[in-house]
């Protein structure tokens, strides 16, 4: 198989493309790609300041090493979610600093357990039989929005590739999620001072290409899944459109990118009119919440104190 | 080419398939999917059409994340 541009060894195969490319050339693509996907969809410039949320795996830290190489202000925020499992948390966390370290990259790290008390598993085993990633999912925003704030960043940018864009828009197809659906976009705007902006600039690139560009770049990354992804319905939902694509390549990316375009032109315009948010202040810790003096966060923490 | 029989890796898992065939068909072969997995051989990516040597080491690595 040979790269379509200098016709040496190809290294990868994107049928969806047209193109068989080499290392190299493997590499320089990737780095155009995630640029004119930053550009189109104005996601930040060269003069911002980006905070990277990095997890250790292949995404995150792709994204990091490209967001380098492209030139832009970037600094990494790792969060130790004191999963303890197989030692999960602090493995991906040296894979987040051995990158810092080789790129003399500024990392901020939170860890949950020093931080708040507990570690994401004991607060979701307590936390009312909440669902240990929607628990880990809330803790991870309300950190990601006090760093951000608290740092002066533009916005956070996140290692979401196409793979994952389309896996949650395969799920709130099938449901319908009128709600979701509208918001679902490269770029999620900031609601509130205190809420960042997040982005999305991987999310023209297919979850192997991300991997593949961490592969040929020579980045480590964690290769042990967050135990409890293990029956994570993202993994079937991802299979299923593999198939597809193995079927027809290109059904993914026509799937994503035609959704997109629907909605800028207003295929997707539900008549709900936009809400009015009315924001509070969690008296706690400051950040804005629609919900009553407490935000979603203290108030799991609250609970964990007080256990009904 | 030659005969002869070649290792793949995957996770904790090892299997021996016969040099010669292309790294797609071995990927088929010991029951994964090939669009879930990238090759490598010698620490380097390999397109799925390579043909398996004798005496390769080929791991796979997990393209699919759950989360
Ligand atoms: S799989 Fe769930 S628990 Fe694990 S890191 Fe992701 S959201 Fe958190
Ligand atoms: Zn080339
Ligand atoms: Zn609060």
């Amino acid at each position: 198989m040979k790269c379509t541009k200098c016709g040496g060894v190809a290294v990868i195969n994107m049928p969806q493309h047209r193109l068989k490319l080499c290392a190299e050339h493997f590499k320089e693509w990737v780095l155009s790609m995630v640029q004119r996907t930053i550009k189109r969809y104005r996601m930040f410039g060269p003069k911002d300041r980006i905070l990277v949320a990095v997890s250790g795996g292949k995404d995150s830290l792709s994204l990091w090493d490209i967001l380098i190489r492209l030139g832009y202000q970037t600094e990494g925020l790792y969060i130790n979610l004191g999963i303890t499992h197989e030692n999960y948390s602090d493995v991906s966390q040296e894979y987040a600093e051995a990158f810092a370290a080789a790129h003399d990259a500024p990392l901020h790290i939170v860890n949950v357990r020093e931080t708040y008390g507990q570690g994401i598993p004991d607060l979701a085993h307590t936390g009312r039989g909440k669902r240990m990633c929607s628990v880990c999912g809330l803790v991870k925003r309300h950190i990601m929005n006090r760093i951000a704030y608290e740092g002066g960043y533009a916005a956070i940018a996140t290692g979401h590739n196409l793979d994952d864009e389309v896996a949650v828009l395969l799920q709130n197809t099938l449901h319908w999620q009128g709600g979701y659906l509208k918001r679902q976009a490269p770029v999620l705007p900031s609601t509130h001072p205190r809420l960042a902006r997040k982005v999305k600039p991987l999310c023209h690139l297919y979850e192997r290409e991300t991997a593949a560009y961490a592969l040929v770049q020579g980045i480590a990354f964690v290769e042990q899944e967050c135990p409890y992804s293990v029956n994570a319905k993202t993994i079937f939902y991802k299979q299923i459109l593999n198939q597809l694509e193995r079927r027809s390549p290109g059904t993914k990316m026509q799937f994503y990118l035609g959704f997109l375009r629907a909605k800028e032109e207003g295929l997707f315009c539900l008549d709900e009119p936009e809400k009015e948010l009315t924001w509070n202040t969690c008296r706690k810790c400051g950040q804005p919440t629609t919900a009553g003096d407490l935000c979603a966060f203290c108030r799991l923490w609250e609970k964990q104190k007080h256990p009904a | 080419m030659g005969t002869g029989t070649a290792k793949i890796k995957y996770r904790k898992q090892e299997w021996e398939v016969n040099s010669g065939m292309t790294v797609r068909a071995a990927i088929e072969k010991v029951g994964l999917d090939p669009y879930s997995v990238l090759a490598l051989r010698n620490k380097k990516l390999i397109n799925d059409q390579t043909i398996i040597e004798p005496g390769d080491e080929i791991k796979l690595v997990n393209v699919i994340s759950g989360g």
